[in-house]
């Protein structure tokens, strides 16, 4: 029947000349709608005999099933140009910047207190604390540092009025007044009565009258002190060689041990790391010239029994250094002052991100 | 304390280098400050002969000079009055870089004769003041040696920092016996017999009080001495005090330089024919002053240790000697003294005057007290030698000091101490090579000689034994492990401050670190400036009391930042802040400031200034980090005076105060210099209790639904004055089955909304557990919402 292929050869160009899903949609009303010339066939199919009906019927389907096939080939066609075309529309610039945001900042102050925290923590110390203001007892007397020393005078350190029982009450100038306060602890005495060691560090804010490029009258110390009846000064050495190289990340950085003077240590030893100087700038690591960087010794016998412990049973070692020090080497600044001005353009330069935790 | 190597090798017999030297001082304790030659800026200059000088055919004042240099003739044109045909001079080569003019040498012609090169004088080589004439050496000096070498500048010169305790160093005889039982050499005695005198001395000591072994000046020695002749001191002496810096005065004041520096034993010479009758050593009156050798007038009290004739006040003990009695160079009479004094006396005499000399440094570290004896004698000898003349016999009066004292030294006390191996014969040499009289074999008796004071107890032995035998010989062992596993460091509220540090860092704030005092003017207007906060003796009035918050040092910095032209900084700081003087007045708090915009200008949308609530917002942040019960706390106005009293509040758990937070009172804005408002928070890290020590570590289950859950939206008109809080906490309140969570959205006061009034709009979660919700539950909850909220605020829903 030529009429079954005209009906065809229309639908099927409709189909194809259709130039976007309106168009579609009306080709599609036309052939397969109400009053569509396929559906229109099918109206027919009633009217014809049985066997008629059968053959025609098949054709028909047939017919339909095609056009049906067409119209959603050229629909997910003209879908997927239109999607095209929104999307090609929706372009945006990509170099324009994101939302202002602020980064913060950790000071490196905040950060190497992190990172002592990590690598004397592995060695088995803990964190200690001890109050800013002092009394001189705590803070000279009990360290064995007599009432005429230099380090007591007006010019050196900050004093506050005396307690009412007229104790002189001062700006702890170290960190150390916490080693007595420690020791004298009870339970501490007891731990170590027990067998136990003590390993304690203390950072914290110490104080001195001094002003200039390289001092501030605060700045922050880090305490070390081991307590108990077998640590020798090569423990002194061994634990001091252990945390520099983790801390300035050089595996085989030479430490120099060097005797010195402290009234709270007996002996006494400064320890410079290696270092040397190229075009002025300092590099830290095996080299031809030295730099000191702490002071240390074992505990002062008149040390321990002021604390209350029998200098016959125990011994051990103390250290102390700067931690503006270590971070002013290990991260190349260069002024002091410049620590506690909060200027932003430095704490952005020098300071770390509150993800960088150490270790 | 500086000395030259070849000072050094006066007291040491050795054959050591200069780097041996350097390198065993500062293993010793003795830290080699710096070496520095003076041969090395006369590097090229040698000794010229000059063959013939005539007068230069252009110019009066200048001579033509042929000089032989050792390696040929050159031809000089020379302006120095004293150049002469057969002297001797230091020739500077063309090329040379003249040290005293900064001027480098080229061959020239100077009117029209040429000139190859200079003869120098002192100043032009930095040697001396002198440019009267070129330098005039010794017909014996060997033509074209090095200069150094014929000036006798070939001497390198060491500066150590001696220890406080160690002054026996501050003589260079202290520090070859140092260098001596390190095994550098052999110490050199020095000779302190007994010169006799012959006479009686005219001036006789006494003391102003009964002198004990404790009394200011215990002791004091004196000599008279006639006939003497002073004058410059010989070469030799004028150039060892040349190197270390001294200036050369007179044979007498030199020769009492010279032994300060090389025994450690400050001594002083009266002019004998200005003293009147005997001297006193005494107790300075109130009041009474002396006109001392540094030309300054010093008024005294009765801690101040003197020397006085009938008359009046000479010498300031142990510090420093009166002008008027001072020698001169036409000085025929003298009188030497040489005291000891306590150490404590001298420094707190030194400190309050404000006189530092090296006599001073010396007496207030602690001299050998046996020196007034033999230091007495070391002079007499030098002042007969340089000075002719005769001297008295020695004068004294008082008592030595008991400096005697021994100690037992254990056999294992090194090795327990120090974990090395001394053998016993070097541990009883070492000693004795430090002037320790030892006895027994172990336990050792030591005795202490008298020029070590720093020495009382057997840990100061052990000290001088490892610090002898070597610090670096010292195994390195590394601390035994105390566990298996590393234990936490901190404890959980030690943890807050660095918690507190990184979750404001990730909120955008830069971590500040500013000075625990500030101006008592900000701290009173903080709260603080109690009497026993406030430092007696700050380095200036901006820094004199301790902070009673950290907000005002985070102000003056935000200002600081904005005037150079850092906008909208954001700092925050975590330290203590100090509420009175004792251990538990310290808190550590994380406090925090904003300026300006929040946002800034942007190209995608509007700006917005900060406000109170970002600062609820980093309160809350830095609460949640240090794991305080957040869900459990309110915020409620009542903020210190320091912040806006509208804008302001606390959050509380309970009654207590967790934290302040809110815009910074407008006046302090303002007072700061800063354009624009300032969000401020305090939070008291100590504040929020710790969860028990032993809680299990486990989480609440967590039960999930399968339920969709329902949201409904609810407006109450509400007076203006009821916390909006208090609605969304009755909304949730109300079925404490079903809501799981009720949020405000909105808040709306003006037209439309009766005067007095806000609307405020929340949405309210529902959770089914069992089974889907139908419309008649919803319906039912939601009047329970809104009877809640009626109750418990007075609100009203609205239609």
């Amino acid at each position: 029947m030529s009429d079954l292929s005209t009906i065809r050869s229309e639908a099927l160009s409709a189909v194809e000349a259709a130039a976007d899903l309106a168009a579609l949609d009306a080709a599609r009303v036309s052939v397969l709608g109400k009053k569509g010339s396929v559906t229109g066939l099918m109206k027919t199919l009633g009217a014809l005999a049985p066997e008629e009906r059968k053959e025609f019927g098949a054709r028909v389907n047939q017919l339909k099933g095609e056009i049906e096939t067409a119209l959603e080939a050229r629909k997910g066609m003209l879908s997927s140009s239109a999607l095209a075309a929104r999307l090609a529309s929706e372009k945006i610039d990509v170099s324009l910047p994101v939302r202002p945001e602020a980064q913060g900042t950790v000071h490196p102050i905040g950060q190497v207190m992190d990172e002592l925290a990590g690598i004397f923590g592995d060695m088995g110390f803990t964190w200690a604390e001890g109050p800013d203001i002092e009394d001189d007892w705590h803070n000279f007397t009990a360290l064995n540092i007599p009432p005429d020393h230099p380090a007591r005078q007006m010019q050196d350190t900050f004093y506050l009025p005396p307690r009412a029982d007229g104790t002189p009450m001062v700006l702890r100038t170290h960190t150390s007044p916490v080693q007595a306060r420690t020791m004298l602890s009870k339970d501490v005495q007891k731990m170590l009565a027990d067998g136990g060691s003590l390993r304690i560090i203390v950072p914290g804010r110490t104080y001195r009258i001094d002003s200039d490029a390289t001092h501030a009258p605060m700045f922050h110390q880090v305490e070390g002190l081991v307590i108990d009846r077998g640590t020798h000064m090569g423990h002194l050495k061994g634990c001091l060689v252990d945390f520099c190289r983790a801390f300035f990340e050089i595996d085989d950085l030479p430490l120099r041990f060097r005797p010195s003077y402290f009234p709270f240590t007996e002996p006494s030893a400064e320890v410079d790391i290696g270092c040397s100087w190229k075009d002025g700038e300092l590099r830290i690591g095996a080299g031809d010239s030295w730099l000191e960087i702490l002071g240390s010794g074992m505990v002062h016998p008149r040390v321990i029994a002021n604390c209350g412990l029998d200098p016959a049973i125990y011994q051990g070692f103390a250290f102390g250094m700067g931690i503006d020090r270590i971070a002013m080497l290990k991260y190349g600044i260069n002024d002091l002052r410049a620590f506690f001005d909060a200027d932003l353009r430095w704490l952005r330069n020098y300071g770390f991100s509150a993800l960088e935790m150490p270790r | 304390m500086k000395f030259t190597l070849s000072w050094l090798k006066e007291h040491l017999d050795t054959t050591a280098t200069l780097t041996d030297v350097r390198d065993k001082l500062t293993m010793l304790g003795l830290e080699v400050e710096g070496i520095s030659n003076p041969a090395e800026a006369l590097k090229g200059f040698v000794v010229g002969y000059v063959i013939e000088a005539v007068q230069h055919p252009n110019a009066d004042r200048l001579r033509v000079c042929k000089v032989d240099t050792g390696s040929g003739t050159v031809q000089v044109v020379c302006g120095a009055p004293n150049a002469r045909t057969g002297m001797k001079g230091i020739f500077a080569p063309s090329g040379s870089y003249i040290p005293g003019t900064g001027i480098s040498l080229k061959a020239s012609k100077i009117r029209g004769e040429e000139s190859n090169g200079m003869l120098c004088s002192s100043r032009e080589l930095q040697l001396g003041d002198d440019h009267s004439g070129i330098i005039d050496l010794p017909a014996d000096a060997t033509t074209g040696a090095p200069a150094a070498q014929a000036l006798g500048l070939d001497d390198p010169v060491i500066e150590i920092k001696a220890t406080p305790n160690r002054a026996d160093c501050l003589g260079v005889h202290g520090i070859a016996r140092d260098l001596a039982a390190v095994g550098l050499g052999t110490l050199k005695p020095v000779n302190t017999t007994n010169i006799k005198g012959s006479y009686t001395s005219p001036i006789k000591w006494t003391h102003g009080y009964e002198p004990k072994p404790d009394s200011p000046c215990p002791i004091v020695i004196g000599r008279h001495f006639r006939g003497i002749k002073n004058g410059p001191s010989p070469d030799w002496l004028q150039r060892r005090l040349k190197a270390i810096g001294l200036r050369p005065i007179s044979a007498l004041v030199d020769i009492t330089n010279l032994v300060t520096f090389d025994l450690n034993r400050p001594l002083h010479v009266f002019d004998a024919k200005k003293l009147a009758g005997d001297l006193v050593m005494r107790q300075a009156r109130e009041g009474e002053t002396i006109l001392a050798l540094d030309g300054k007038t010093y008024t005294l009290d009765p801690a101040v240790s003197v020397i006085a004739d009938s008359n009046s006040v000479h010498g300031i003990g142990g510090i420093m000697g009166g002008e008027d009695t001072g020698v001169q160079e036409d000085t025929t009479e003298v009188f030497l003294e040489a005291a000891y004094f306590q150490p404590i006396g001298i420094a707190a005499s030194g400190r309050k005057l404000g006189i530092l000399s090296d006599a001073r440094y010396r007496n207030e570290r602690g001299i050998d007290p046996e020196s007034c004896v033999w230091g007495a004698e070391v002079a007499t000898r030098l002042i007969l030698e340089m000075c002719g003349g005769e001297c008295s016999e020695t004068v004294s009066s008082g008592v030595m000091p008991e400096w005697r004292r021994s100690y037992t030294l254990r056999p294992d006390r090194v090795k327990t101490l120090t974990d090395i191996d001394v053998p016993a014969a070097d541990t009883a040499a070492i000693l004795g090579k430090l002037g320790f009289v030892v006895s027994g074999s172990g336990p050792w008796t030591a005795e202490v000689p008298s020029w070590r004071p720093d020495v009382i107890g057997e840990a100061d032995l052990v000290e001088e034994v490892t610090r002898v035998w070597g610090f670096d010989r010292i195994p390195t062992t590394s601390l035994p492990r105390l566990a298996p596993t590393s234990r936490p460091v901190r404890t959980p509220m030690q943890r807050r401050t660095p918690q507190a540090r990184r979750a404001l860092a990730a909120r955008g704030m830069n971590e500040a670190v500013t000075w625990s005092f500030l101006p008592l003017k900000k701290a009173e207007r903080f709260g603080g400036g109690r009497a026993d906060l406030r430092l007696l003796n700050s380095i200036d009035a901006t820094l004199d009391t301790m902070r009673p918050s950290i907000l005002p040092n985070l102000i003056d910095a935000a200002a600081r930042n904005e005037a150079r032209g850092l906008s909208d900084p954001a700092l925050f700081e975590v330290g203590p802040q100090y509420k009175d003087a004792t251990p538990q007045g310290q808190r550590t708090v994380a406090a925090g400031v904003r300026h300006n915009m929040a946002v800034p200008r942007n190209w995608q949308g509007p700006t917005r200034a900060v406000d109170a609530f970002d600062a609820k917002a980093d309160a809350l942040a830095v609460l949640a980090a240090i794991g305080a019960p957040v869900e459990n706390m309110s915020a409620q106005p009542g903020a210190p005076d320091w912040y806006h009293p509208g804008r302001s509040g606390a959050i509380k758990l309970g009654d207590r105060v967790m934290a302040h937070f809110g815009e910074l009172h407008p006046e302090l804005t303002a007072a700061a210099d800063l354009k624009g408002p300032v969000a401020a928070f305090e939070v008291f890290l100590d504040a929020p209790p710790l969860p028990k020590a032993k809680a299990s570590k486990a989480r609440p289950k967590l039960v999930l639904s399968a339920f969709q859950p329902v949201e409904r939206d609810f407006a109450f008109l509400v007076d203006t004055a009821v916390d909006a809080d208090k609605i969304a906490r009755a909304a949730r309140n109300a079925d404490k089955v079903m809501i799981v969570a009720a949020r405000i959205f909105d808040l709306y006061a003006g037209k439309g909304v009766p005067e007095g009034k806000k609307s405020i709009a929340i949405a309210v979660t529902l959770q089914p557990v069992e089974r889907t919700l139908t419309d008649a539950e919803i319906d039912a909850v939601s009047d329970k919402i809104v009877a809640a909220v009626v109750k418990a605020t007075g609100a009203v829903l609205r239609g």
